[in-house]
């Protein structure tokens, strides 16, 4: 193809842009409308997926040290936990810092343990963080086993629960994007459609005067992408302008350690680079694939 | 140039168009088809460009045979055919100029050509002065004549003709007839459906009546044969 002809397709594909006015409207129309809905949805979705994160994160095993152990006794069982299969980091917490994040935790309260400060009952211990959180049941196990251990605590018991839920969470997550996805697909390839159907008869006479189905084809390849791209400003505006909003308002009024909506940048323009590449994709898909059914002529 | 051999062709809904038709037209040649509404003039002419396919039978055209002839290669049969269509089939949305032009850029012709060319032709039927006019904007008869610039402006080998000037005032058929003429005499095989009696008796050309599907007359400088 010379390249005047590819330029002579992309002007074509243009002008259909105007030529076409409501066909064209109707059809940026769907794809705004889909998009913000998709756009709107994924922003949800990974950032509910990205608190399961940190809670999972925040998952911890405490293992409290015997007290009768020495302090060589104490770094050999540190060395054995890290040389455990999925561990993390293993941070070693005297029984004095203990106390000390008790008292503070406990506010006012804490006061009374104040007294414990010449004969602290508590112990020493190591605090255990595995690669990936699911793991942490398992290297729990373990180290309960050791010698040396008095006692695992990680939650057992929610920390299962924790973990289920996430995982169906995540799937069902996945499902009903996937599922939006294709339903943004279709409506949106739906609608090209019968602005081209009605094209179809336009289609045939470039036949019939010699085009091949490539010189037919580039042009409306060039338009869906235009109509696709045109879809998603108002969308990209949209999750733009509410994402800082949320993002700028919801941190600073809700002060769960995990409620924290994934930063505006560089998310909010990931997202936005996310809903453009939909948007041309369908758009060239839907457009591609209608004229396909009207070139046999 | 066009050589059809025993051809047939009945449609999908069970109607034979043609029942056997014999035909060899020269290069150069100028060619009246003839015939009564229903005779199979149209799917006659429909099977040179290859609107539709032959039942049974053999067809050339410029030596390529229809029946091996790919999908693909199907454009470049059409390049050489200029078609005037009873119902002119212009692209609606485009100008007078870019419905024309159209025929030159599938052929990637150079810009500067297809503005010399198109106007050229333009000026040929008449229009020059509604290039930028839209098809709905013009009378039938300039719609018709659209249609024929379209049709000769990439210099086909053959044009074909269905009722070119049926929707034309008489001033203005004779004037089609003139440039079919002068395209004629410099080599263009021109076929022409026609209910023109007129027409037909006034320039003298060979002559294929068609009826009930067979080519019942094949008359070189013949007459129309037909009472209107």
């Amino acid at each position: 193809m010379k390249f005047r002809t590819v330029m002579r397709h992309f002007r074509e594909g243009l002008k259909n842009i105007g030529r076409n006015g409501w066909m064209t409207v109707a059809s940026v129309g769907a794809v705004t409308t889909t998009l913000i809905l998709v756009g709107a949805f994924l922003a949800l979705m990974l950032n509910l997926n990205q608190m399961a994160d940190n809670i999972e994160q925040d998952v911890e095993i405490t293992t409290l040290i015997d007290l009768t152990l020495n302090e060589e006794e104490i770094t050999n069982l540190g060395n054995e936990i890290e040389e455990l299969n999925g561990v993390e980091t293993v941070s070693f917490s005297s029984k004095d810092d203990e106390l000390a994040k008790l008292i503070e935790s406990m506010g006012d309260e804490g006061r009374s343990w104040e007294l414990f400060e010449q004969d602290n009952p508590l112990n020493h211990v190591y605090v255990v963080k595995t690669t990936d959180p699911e793991d942490t049941i398992d290297v729990a196990d373990q180290i309960s086993e050791m010698d040396g251990v008095q006692e695992v605590n990680y939650g057992k018991g929610v920390v299962e629960r924790l973990f289920t839920f996430n995982k169906y969470a995540r799937n069902i997550g996945l499902a009903l994007i996937i599922g939006l996805v294709f339903t943004a697909i279709f409506l949106i390839s739906n609608t090209i459609k019968i602005t081209i159907m009605a094209r179809s008869r336009e289609i045939g006479i470039m036949k019939l005067v010699g085009a091949t189905n490539g010189f037919i084809r580039w042009p409306f390849f060039i338009e869906g992408l235009m109509l696709g791209i045109l879809g998603s400003i108002i969308p990209i505006g949209v999750i733009l302008t509410g994402y800082y909003y949320l993002a700028n308002n919801v941190s600073d009024r809700i002060s769960y350690s995990f409620v924290e909506v994934l930063p505006f940048n560089p998310f909010a323009w990931q997202l936005s680079l996310i809903i453009l590449g939909i948007g041309a994709f369908i758009g060239i898909w839907g457009s591609v694939m209608s004229v396909r059914k009207f070139l046999k002529v | 140039m066009i050589l059809m051999n025993d051809v047939y062709k009945t449609y999908p809904n069970g109607v034979t168009a043609l029942n056997g038709v014999n035909v060899d037209i020269k290069q150069g040649e100028f060619v009246y088809v003839v015939g009564p509404s229903g005779a199979g003039k149209s799917t006659f002419i429909k099977l040179i460009y290859r609107e539709v396919k032959p039942s049974k039978g053999s067809i050339l055209i410029n030596e390529m045979n229809m029946s091996e002839l790919k999908e693909k290669k199907v454009p470049l049969l059409r390049r050489d055919i200029g078609v005037i269509f009873q119902d002119f089939k212009l692209l609606p949305k485009l100008t007078v100029y870019e419905n024309i032009a159209f025929a030159l850029e599938v052929i990637e012709e150079s810009p500067k050509k297809i503005r010399n060319r198109v106007m050229e032709v333009l000026d040929l039927v008449g229009l020059k002065n509604k290039a930028r006019f839209i098809p709905d904007e013009l009378s039938g008869g300039e719609q018709q004549r659209v249609s024929i610039a379209r049709a000769i402006v990439n210099n086909p080998k053959i044009v074909i003709a269905d009722e070119p000037t049926g929707n034309l005032d008489p001033d203005t058929s004779w004037g089609i007839m003139k440039t079919f003429e002068e395209i004629n005499a410099r080599g263009t095989t021109i076929l022409m459906a026609t209910h023109s009696k007129e027409i037909v008796n006034t320039i003298k050309k060979r002559v294929i009546a068609i009826e009930d599907g067979l080519i019942v007359r094949d008359e070189h400088r013949g007459e129309y044969g037909y009472e209107v």
